[in-house]
């Protein structure tokens, strides 16, 4: 499972890297003229370019992070190998389904 | 270390992040309102630290993957360095623009 | 020649994993090395003081202690390098079971040599041809360029992630491996990846490069390491280990 969980980890990585530098430059973009709901819908309301680039990131997202997480319980804390795998599992469900909500949200009629 | 607890600071602040935006659902009001509350300067300064470890994190990602995948070995420390201060720097100019 | 120029005020962990610093008083020369401090401890000060040494010369890694905060080869730091304002702090090495005073338990570090499947695993015998190898081929560079580990336990003693991960092999462990796995005379390898891609593996590692920095003779784990990351990832993509 090692080699697994360590592929995944650094392959979501490189897909996120450029997803990343994008979303800051549209962090940058969007909160220039001050921030409202009306604008960020304006731009992702019907948007299949958006709703594609942001279900993309939150899968990698949510494994990349669960991952992650599951390193940190095993070298810090008493969970360890085994036992840190449900908790991880558990967060990365629960950031991939706020995560597609949030999306939903955003980009559905 | 630095990537770490940036990794583990943005974890926590995910869920939050995706549950705000799940506040588009009906008609946006609600996220109006959302985003009126966080005009304060102590959020807006919140979210100049993660924007920081926003950039931290994907900068010293990009040098664990030079590192693990290509054969340059001289200065890697070094560009840990450089990756925090360019970090502070987008951090900085992210909050001169909301402010 | 001794050219006293002043005192240093030297503290030395006695004691086991309990314990504490006590303060010496030692006298500074020139050139002096931290192993010549502890050595004057010991001789005119302390007799039972406990610590390991063997060449002195910076060729056995014997003397491999915590100074100042870092492990390194006592023999070959001079005091002038480290004592600032005068004083030292000198302690077993780190991440490994404390025996006694300067002294640690090596056990574990050679144990997971033999985990790392660190042992050539031979294809020939002597009644076969010498294999010839070149020193040019990529694999041979690689391997040469881990070969020259003494087993000193620096790399260990600096490894976040031993001392975070109780199952970690460990750089100089996994630096063997890679040695091997570059060997084109050994025939273990697919056993090695599988052992290396265990729970405490090489994907453990977290390319901090203490190791790095902290070799004392200039190998780079973090390096082999990686290659032994990138290994495993392709012999998983072939079938060849399971994990």
């Amino acid at each position: 499972m090692n080699v697994q969980l360590y592929v995944w980890q650094r392959l979501t990585a490189s897909v996120m890297a450029p997803l990343v530098l994008v979303h800051i430059a549209v962090i940058f973009y969007a909160t220039h003229q001050g921030l409202t709901a009306a604008d960020i819908l304006s731009r992702t309301r019907g948007s299949i370019a958006w709703a594609s680039y942001y279900g993309i990131f939150v899968a990698a997202a949510s494994i990349h992070a669960s991952i992650g997480v599951r390193n940190i319980l095993n070298e810090w804390s008493p969970l360890t190998n085994r036992r840190a795998d449900l908790p991880a599992v558990l967060f990365g469900l629960a950031l991939a389904a706020l995560g597609f909500r949030a999306v939903a949200a955003l980009v559905l009629p | 270390m630095v990537h770490r607890l940036s990794g583990l600071g943005l974890a926590i602040f995910l869920p939050l992040h995706f549950l705000a935006l799940g506040l588009a659902i009906h008609n946006g009001a609600q996220l109006d309102s959302f985003l009126r509350w966080s005009d304060q300067p102590l959020v807006k300064l919140a979210e100049g630290g993660l924007m920081f470890l926003l950039t931290v994190h994907l900068l010293g990602g990009l040098r664990i993957l030079v590192i693990e995948n290509f054969d340059w070995r001289d200065g890697q420390k070094q560009f840990a360095t450089i990756a925090a201060a360019a970090s502070v720097v987008v951090a900085f100019v992210f909050l001169v623009r909301v402010f | 020649m001794s050219d006293t120029l002043s005192e240093l005020s030297v503290s030395l962990w006695r004691g086991t994993e309990q314990g504490r610093y006590e303060t010496y008083s030692v006298p500074q020369r020139a050139s002096q090395t931290v192993l010549d401090v502890v050595t004057f401890v010991q001789r005119h000060i302390d007799p039972t003081l406990s610590y390991r040494f063997a060449c002195r010369v910076g060729v056995c890694g014997s003397c491999a202690m915590t100074v100042n905060g870092k492990p390194r080869w006592t023999c070959r730091t001079h005091v002038s390098k480290v004592a600032g304002g005068g004083r030292l702090e000198i302690g077993p090495l780190q991440n490994l079971p404390v025996i006694k005073d300067l002294t640690t338990d090596m056990e574990i570090f050679f144990e997971k040599w033999q985990a790392a499947k660190g042992a050539f695993a031979p294809t020939k015998t002597r009644h076969d041809p010498i294999a010839q190898i070149r020193p040019d081929t990529p694999a041979r560079v690689a391997a040469d360029a881990g070969i020259e580990c003494i087993n000193c336990g620096v790399c260990y003693a600096g490894c976040d992630t031993v001392r975070w991960n109780s199952d970690y092999l460990g750089p100089a462990a996994l630096t063997r491996a890679w040695t091997l796995v570059n060997d084109e005379r050994d025939g273990g390898n697919t056993a090695r990846l599988q052992a290396i891609s265990a729970s405490g593996g090489c994907h453990a590692c977290h390319s901090h490069q203490s190791c790095q920095e902290l070799c004392p003779q200039a190998l780079n784990p973090t390096a082999s390491i990686a290659g032994l990351k990138r290994r495993t990832a392709v012999a998983y993509l072939k079938g060849e280990i399971t994990s």
